[in-house]
């Protein structure tokens, strides 16, 4: 495990290397990767030039909404998004060329191409969330409260990893399934921008209880901001992003151990 | 000492869907590797050869870890690939001839730098073999160019010094001069003898190119269709195989077919003829006889072809008898 986290630390290095090397382009495409998810947030702020509140919710409340599940998704997306990229491999044969190396094969595929543009968004999350920590006077928050900020953050960063190592498990059956993970993380990311009293029940709880993204920000949030669950979940569920981030994570390991097993004995 | 590879009665069988009828569909056994058993010593240098789809690939993927075989037992270096992949990973080295084993968009120079610390090869090692692959390869003027501006030989060449940076105990080449040009060809293989012959490396190597494994190889595996059908030397292999070797004779002039003991006419062009003689026979009796009779202005010899010899040979029911390999 040290071994394989160092060589994905060697790997990534050096594509960041590689990509310093020609810093003016590298400064644009992390401003444009900033720009562009920025215009997310621009959408709400239009909205709220019209309405005053959505779902019941405040401007700086939906702020920091935004700002924790873009964080948690933009790290996820920065360390792991390049697994996107394995069912090209495993249709063009060259996931053979990652199998014979000594380094295990899942880092390796997270470090392809490491792209560090992909820190725009998580800039600019933080951006938002520090924004709404003083919009809604966060000075005067408990320790519990604050502690709950990062919790929610890494937290999330694991279940949209999960979802990133899932959804390339799941590539080793269906090579052209990267849009179906794309639904999943992009579409989640863009669905917890908002508050969950904007959607039906129905969907607050597929988003609880079968992709758990709800875990990502609303279940906690939901606390930290101090209101009423629109699930009536026991009080305890709203500490529970961790705990719901490990199964997650180690789903995704299986998931992910049983692609590479069935790709080793079929090869393909 | 035990064998360095062992492969005993080693199979792989996938299962093929079908598409049969609108929406049945059919399964289907392939037997891609069925039951071969052979041992390689180290230091020797292989040519594990057959036509498409006889299970060459199939097997070097079983070598080096990549696929799990379905039946029997294999070990290189007394490690099961299948689940000890990495640990046998830093002590081999693969060359896939369609395929680059380098990081399609860096130079060669990140790439090596890269593959050094990820093998966790010695500074003073790393630096010898690399010194010795650029110079042997002719690298110098390429380290800077990134991967995919690299013609197919320069990349080549690239990824057979990839492979033996960290010093690999075996080193499996699969159809290393595909698409090379023949002084590229001449240098990857000259290369190669030097690494077998210096190092102690093992080599196997899968070609199509009968050239190859005549230069390198005094071993050849033939396999067809999963199985083994013959595995000794190449002399055997033709004389197994009853091939013809071909003498095409450039007359003086144009003559009517000519006529020696121990060959036979086979067609005529102009002043140039074609005659045959039996693969095991030495064509320079043959060739005194005519320089005797004719007025000669050039010829030459032609092995049969390597393709049309596996042929024959699993025509015939396979090996007539399964030679032993030379130790």
């Amino acid at each position: 495990m040290v071994d394989g986290l160092r060589a994905y630390a060697l790997i990534t290095g050096m594509w960041v290397r590689s990509t310093l090397a020609y810093r003016a382009s590298f400064a644009m495409t992390v401003v444009a990767n900033f720009a562009v998810t920025a215009l997310d947030f621009v959408a709400i702020m239009i909205m709220f030039g019209h309405v005053d509140a959505l779902g019941g919710f405040a401007m700086a409340e939906v702020a920091f909404l935004y700002g924790t599940t873009s964080a948690a998704f933009g790290l996820a997306d920065l360390l792991l998004g390049s697994m996107n990229g394995v069912g090209q491999r495993v249709r063009d044969g060259t996931l053979d060329v990652l199998l014979v190396r000594p380094v295990p094969v899942f880092l390796q595929v997270a470090a392809d191409r490491f792209a560090l543009r992909r820190l725009g968004r998580v800039s600019q999350a933080l951006l938002v969330l520090g924004w709404s920590l003083v919009q809604l006077d966060a000075a005067s928050w408990s320790a519990g409260q604050w502690l709950m900020v990062p919790m929610m953050v890494l937290s999330g960063t694991a279940i949209y990893g999960a979802l990133y190592a899932g959804g390339a498990a799941f590539q080793f059956w269906a090579q052209d399934a990267a849009e179906v993970q794309n639904s999943f993380t992009y579409g989640g990311n863009t669905l917890l921008q908002y508050p969950p009293t904007v959607f039906g029940a129905e969907l607050v709880r597929g988003v609880t209880f079968v992709v758990p993204l709800a875990f990502v920000n609303w279940v906690p949030a939901l606390r930290v901001l101090g209101r009423d669950d629109p699930l009536g979940l026991p009080g305890w569920v709203d500490f529970a992003s961790p705990a719901v981030a490990l199964v997650c994570c180690a789903g995704a390991g299986l998931a992910w151990r049983a692609g590479l097993r069935g790709y080793r004995s079929t090869g393909s | 000492m035990p064998d360095f590879i062992e492969l005993d009665r080693l199979e792989k069988v996938f299962t093929v869907r079908r598409r049969a009828g609108r929406l049945r569909r059919e399964r289907r056994e392939v037997r891609a590797v069925d039951g071969i058993s052979c041992t390689v010593a180290r230091g020797e240098m292989v040519g594990y050869i057959g036509p498409n789809g006889a299970g060459k690939s199939t097997t070097v993927k079983m070598l080096t870890g990549i696929l799990t075989p379905s039946g029997g037992r294999l070990r290189v270096a007394g490690i099961d690939p299948a689940t000890d992949r990495t640990r046998l990973a830093r002590r081999m080295g693969v060359v896939f001839g369609q395929r680059t084993t380098l990081w399609w968009d860096l130079p060669l120079r990140d790439s090596y730098a890269l593959m050094r610390r990820l093998y966790r090869i010695e500074p003073a090692r790393y630096r010898v073999n690399l010194e010795r692959c650029v110079d042997l390869l002719d690298l110098g003027a390429l380290l800077d160019v990134p991967v995919r501006q690299l013609s197919l030989g320069q990349r080549m060449r690239g990824d057979i010094a990839a492979a033996l940076l960290h010093d690999p105990e075996v080193l499996y080449l699969d159809e290393p001069t595909i698409g090379l040009d023949v002084v590229s060809k001449a240098k990857v293989r000259g290369f190669l003898r030097d690494v077998n012959a210096e190092r102690g490396t093992t080599v196997l190597l899968t070609t199509h190119d009968l050239t190859d494994v005549e230069q390198l190889c005094d071993r050849v595996v033939v396999i067809d269709r999963g199985r083994l059908v013959y595995d000794g030397g190449l002399a055997g292999l033709r004389a197994a195989g009853g091939g013809e070797r071909t003498l095409v004779v450039d007359l003086a002039r144009e003559a009517p077919p000519v006529e020696v003991p121990g060959a036979r006419f086979v067609r005529s062009e102009g002043p140039r003829q074609w005659l045959a003689l039996p693969a095991g026979a030495s064509a320079a009796p043959v060739v005194a006889a005519l320089a005797a009779r004719y007025p000669l202005a050039d010829l030459s010899v032609r092995e049969p072809d390597i393709e049309e010899v596996i042929a024959r040979v699993y025509a015939s029911g396979g090996v007539p008898a399964p030679t032993a390999a030379p130790r």
